[in-house]
């Protein structure tokens, strides 16, 4: 089975996915991406290609689910939740996220 | 479970397609809105959307790829590939599955074969722990002989369960017929005697009733029987009030008691039973109330042990052994003379595997059933070296397409196993054809060996060795034909391989010699099956026109049994004689005669004898021994050279006489004129031994069965028997149509004695019967032979049309420049007989060895046998020769511009 690879950029949209559906609930991929875009005040802006692979990788590691439902505008949409395994990989993602900028800032703040 | 999700969308691949376009156009249309929204035009907020998404395919392939299982994708694919490539040409796809399956279904009917006689195991409670008794080679105990699986006289038996140690259980049983007729033509049912605690030894329940115990197989012995599944179901159509039925035999009526499960045929692999009655019942059936019960000389019954927990084979054979004289001496039969007694006393017995029962059939055809194995393995051989000729063949026809992928970027790994999925469709289309054919093939073998009356039960069902056996053979046979292709074709260098679509011939050379060189192999493997086919055929041939010494056709044998009427001894003969006068008068009956053991029917009667007044017992000089009527000898038509023949003079009382045949007299008197010596014959301990008079001098003939020497033999006149039977032998010679004399002779008997029982049969059947084997193996390895070549001629002429193809050039210029068609012709004939010459001669040693292993089926020839081996050879050399004509004549006929132009 593929494990995801946990690169800097893919580990960061992982977390950012996962801790977007924590807090917002279920949501579509372009709400998705607007939620992050406005959120992060224009600073983040999701490469809205690598999106879609990344939510499909998720669903199928069983971290986040999908249903189909019809939106308020009647149209069909693709709405993601996240799973108990989906928090358990948050919890973790943001521990590493967290040790990361950690040492990263130590370093930068080392004169 | 995302394996399992990822594995599904491999097989719904459109609709995950569909589900990602909703997805993307979805975000796209919202986009839209929100660009809209801020004010752009509609057709601007497309465009930028589209931009911000990036490539719609790309990303499309990109989320597709994160829900399926990749690998498993790709072989799908190759597996659509494939189908598509062999839809694409029908033709060879059906030749190849065609030949395959020919060869495998060959292959796994035989294995199907030995599987029923070998390697199942039988169905009952933990058949790893059953072991069969047996005595140790080089045993002494003459007496009768029930069959050729038979083991234990009663008395044995009973010795050898209260002595042993090593089994917690152990039964004994012995098959039978019972005919339920009561008089004229028989009804037979297969039956067994079984010791009382039979099934509850074996673990075998019975679906309805009872099981035998071991109080029906008690000193007071009540009549009962257990009843098959299948004879229930034929005989009382499955109802439950069977068990309030009874079998009614000889005047007795035996209860039905229970049901055996259908799976339950026994213990002995080849036969299965209708009825089983408790051991005791022989007393009960026979004509004295003794039966083989009391009989310490009479070897019926078959022995199996279940070991105790904890005891191995060795250690129950070591045990065995070490109770083998108290059993000996405890039933030590009292007729045996003094130097007969010490051999029977240092008798062993011994034990040995039984998981898969025991069977006479394994002694008689097993060999030639290894050897047809090892054919139809060859025949799958041929098959596989046809097919890799074919893909070859192929592979040379797509190189440029696989340079193309080599080229892209396709790995070797990758395209290795493209190819191989194509020829592992192949396989598994071969395979299950041939497996459907295996089912029919089997079933047929098994009527070819089945005698007339039923008696033969081999159950074929395909279980999972059978499936194993096939899997297994599908993959080999891929890998056989798939795997050398297909390495070949990825290691193509891409610019050889592009190139190589012109004159360039360098790598495809290469390829050429290794067809040749599978060619040269169906064609050595081809005269193995053809040499070994001729041995068998020639075997039969001479077996069916060796001298018998005796004519066999036009006679016609009547078995009649006397049981039925309960005539005391000395009623019999005059029974006898009225039946001769009868059958005599019968229209289309030429002469009439008795005989106690019907010639070549396997049955046999011998004992040591000396000549004059020598004493015969422990003289070495054995004899076979037979009773006949005055007329036997005319009716056989078998030459008196000496002497006369018996007459009504020679009867009880008179002085005893005996005619021996020219054997006899060449062992006993050295070839002299023995009329009017002596001779005298072993007798049993303590009686004198029966001196015999001279008589005649006949011709020899074969006694048990055709593929014998002659043996050295003594006829004795029936009328000197003093304890006639109540069963016997007429042989009638046929003067018209075997149906009227058939329908004559049941009338005479019934018009003797209605309770008479009478079976008809064609000598010529017993000559069938006798030559079974030989007769299967040439029919079988004669047809395997014609498969072989037909199969190496289809590669043959595959490997000559491609040659011609790829030097179409080359001929066209020698036709350009003058070469007539003869001329080409015999170029490319000569191109074949090389390749034929060599697979010949490679043949030849592997031919011989082969033959060497068949030696013992061999009968009137060698195994080295130069005419066959050249019969061969030329017949293999003819029909090769064909099939390359065929394309060769096509290539005289070339247009040269032509050929020159499409090179």
């Amino acid at each position: 089975m593929p494990r995801s690879k946990n690169d800097k950029l893919q580990g960061t949209l992982t977390l950012l996915i996962l801790r977007t559906l924590e807090s917002r609930g279920p949501l579509h991929g372009y709400g998705l991406c607007e939620h992050i875009h406005s959120v992060s005040e224009d600073l983040l802006q999701v490469e809205e290609g690598s999106l879609y692979p990344a939510l499909h990788r998720m669903d199928q590691d069983g971290w986040i689910s999908s249903k189909w439902e019809i939106t308020d505008k009647g149209r069909k949409a693709r709405v993601y939740s996240i799973t108990p395994r989906g928090k358990k990989q948050l919890a973790e993602e943001q521990e590493n996220w967290e040790r990361l900028t950690r040492g990263v800032s130590r370093v930068l703040r080392y004169t | 479970m995302p394996w399992y999700s990822r594995w599904r969308n491999v097989f719904r691949s459109e609709q995950l397609s569909n589900e990602i376009d909703d997805e993307l156009q979805h975000h796209l249309a919202q986009s839209v809105d929100d660009l809209v929204a801020s004010g752009m035009s509609e057709a601007e907020a497309w465009r930028v959307a589209r931009r911000r998404l990036g490539n719609y395919s790309v990303q499309k392939e990109r989320t597709r790829d994160m829900d399926i299982s990749a690998w498993l994708d790709s072989v799908r694919a190759d597996l659509v590939y494939g189908v598509r490539q062999w839809k694409a040409s029908p033709g060879f796809a059906a030749v190849a599955i065609l030949s395959l399956a020919l060869g495998i279904g060959a292959n796994t009917a035989i294995f199907e074969l030995v599987n029923a006689l070998r390697i199942r195991a039988l169905p009952v409670r933990n058949p790893g722990e059953l072991v069969a008794l047996d005595f140790e080679k080089g045993d002494t105990r003459p007496g009768s002989w029930e069959s050729d699986v038979a083991v234990a006289t009663y008395s044995e038996w009973k010795a050898i369960q209260a002595q042993q140690q090593a089994f917690s259980g152990m039964v004994a049983w012995s098959w039978s017929r019972f005919n339920l007729s009561p008089g004229g033509q028989p009804r037979f049912a297969n039956s067994l005697y079984v010791s009382g605690d039979y099934f509850h030894v074996l673990g075998v329940h019975t679906i309805a009733g009872r099981p035998l115990t071991p109080e029906d197989d008690s000193a007071t012995c009540s009549p009962s029987a257990v009843i098959s599944y299948s004879w229930w179901q034929s005989e009382y159509a499955g109802s439950s009030d069977a068990l309030t039925r009874s079998i009614s035999l000889n005047g007795l009526s035996i209860p039905i008691v229970g049901v055996t499960p259908a799976s339950f045929f026994g213990l002995e692999v080849g036969r299965s039973f209708d009825i089983a009655v408790p051991l005791c019942m022989d007393a009960l059936l026979s004509s004295d109330h003794r039966g083989r019960l009391a009989d310490p000389a009479g070897w019926w019954l078959s022995v199996i042990g279940r070991l105790k927990p904890g005891w191995t084979l060795p250690r129950a054979v070591a045990h065995l052994h070490a109770i083998s004289p108290g059993v000996m001496q405890a039933t030590l039969p009292p007729s045996y003379t003094p130097k007969t007694a010490k051999g029977y006393l240092a008798n062993r017995l011994t034990a040995r595997e039984a998981s898969n029962g025991i069977s006479g059939l394994r002694s008689n055809y097993g060999t030639p059933l290894w050897l047809l194995m090892a054919a139809t393995g060859l025949i799958v051989l041929i098959a596989c070296a046809n097919l890799a000729n074919l893909l070859l063949a192929r592979a040379t026809a797509r190189e440029p397409e696989i340079a193309v992928r080599l080229a892209i970027g396709a790995s070797r790994g990758r395209l290795i196993r493209q190819l191989l999925s194509e020829s592992l469709l192949l396989a598994v289309a071969g395979t299950v054809a041939g497996a459907l054919l295996a089912e029919m093939l089997s079933r047929a073998l098994i009527a070819l060996i089945s005698p007339p009356d039923g008696s033969l039960f081999v159950d074929v069902h395909p279980d999972l060795n059978v499936l194993l056996y096939s899997a297994g053979l599908s993959v080999l046979t891929c890998a056989l034909f798939g795997l050398a292709p297909a390495l070949r074709a990825s290691y193509l260098s891409p610019v050889a391989a592009m190139r190589g679509g012109g004159r360039s011939v360098t790598s495809g050379r290469e390829r050429f010699n290794m067809r040749r060189a599978l060619v040269v192999t169906q064609v050595a493997l081809s005269l193995v099956l053809l040499f070994g086919a001729s041995l068998f055929v020639g075997t039969y041939r001479n077996l069916l026109s060796t001298d018998l010494g005796f004519q066999a056709n036009g006679m016609m044998i009547a078995n009649i049994g006397l049981e039925k009427m309960h005539a005391p001894e000395e009623r019999r003969p005059r029974t006898y004689r009225e039946l001769r006068d009868r059958f005599a008068a019968v229209p289309g009956a030429v002469s009439v005669a008795r005989v106690a053991f019907t010639p070549i029917s396997g049955s046999s009667w011998n004992g040591m004898v000396a000549a004059d007044n020598g004493i015969a017992d422990g003289s070495g000089n054995l004899a076979f021994f037979n009773v006949i009527s005055p007329g036997y000898f005319s009716t056989m038509e078998t030459r008196l050279i000496a002497g006369r023949d018996f007459d009504e003079h020679d009867r009880v009382g008179s002085p005893k006489v005996a005619i021996v045949n020219e054997a006899f007299a060449a062992k006993l008197f050295a070839g002299k004129n023995p009329i009017g010596h002596r001779f005298r014959t072993a007798a049993d301990a303590g009686r004198a031994e029966p001196s015999y008079e001279i008589v005649g001098l006949v011709a020899n003939a074969r006694y048990r069965e055709v593929r014998e020497d002659f043996r050295p033999t003594a006829y004795f006149p029936v009328d000197q028997d003093e304890h006639p039977g109540d069963q016997t032998v007429f042989l009638i010679r046929m003067g018209g149509s075997p149906n009227r004399l058939t329908a004559g002779m049941i009338a005479a008997a019934a018009a003797t004695n209605p309770l008479i029982g009478i079976e008809l049969r064609p000598f010529s059947d017993q000559m069938r019967d006798s030559l079974l084997r030989e007769s299967l193996m040439a029919t079988l390895s004669g047809g395997l032979g014609f498969l072989a070549v037909t199969l190496a001629a289809l590669g043959l002429y595959g490997v000559i049309a491609y040659m011609i193809g790829r030097r179409a050039n080359e001929i066209g210029v020698r036709i350009a420049l003058g070469a007539d068609r003869g001329q080409v012709i015999r170029l490319v004939l000569r191109e074949a007989a090389v390749l034929l010459i060599i697979g010949t001669a490679a043949g030849i040693p592997f031919a011989l060895w082969a033959g060497k292993t068949a030696t013992t089926l061999l009968f009137g020839l060698s195994s080295r046998d130069a005419a066959s081996l050249l019969g061969a050879a030329a017949l293999l050399a003819i029909i090769g020769l064909i099939a390359s004509y065929i394309p060769a004549r096509r290539a005289g006929g070339l247009d040269p511009a032509e050929a020159l132009r499409s090179a």
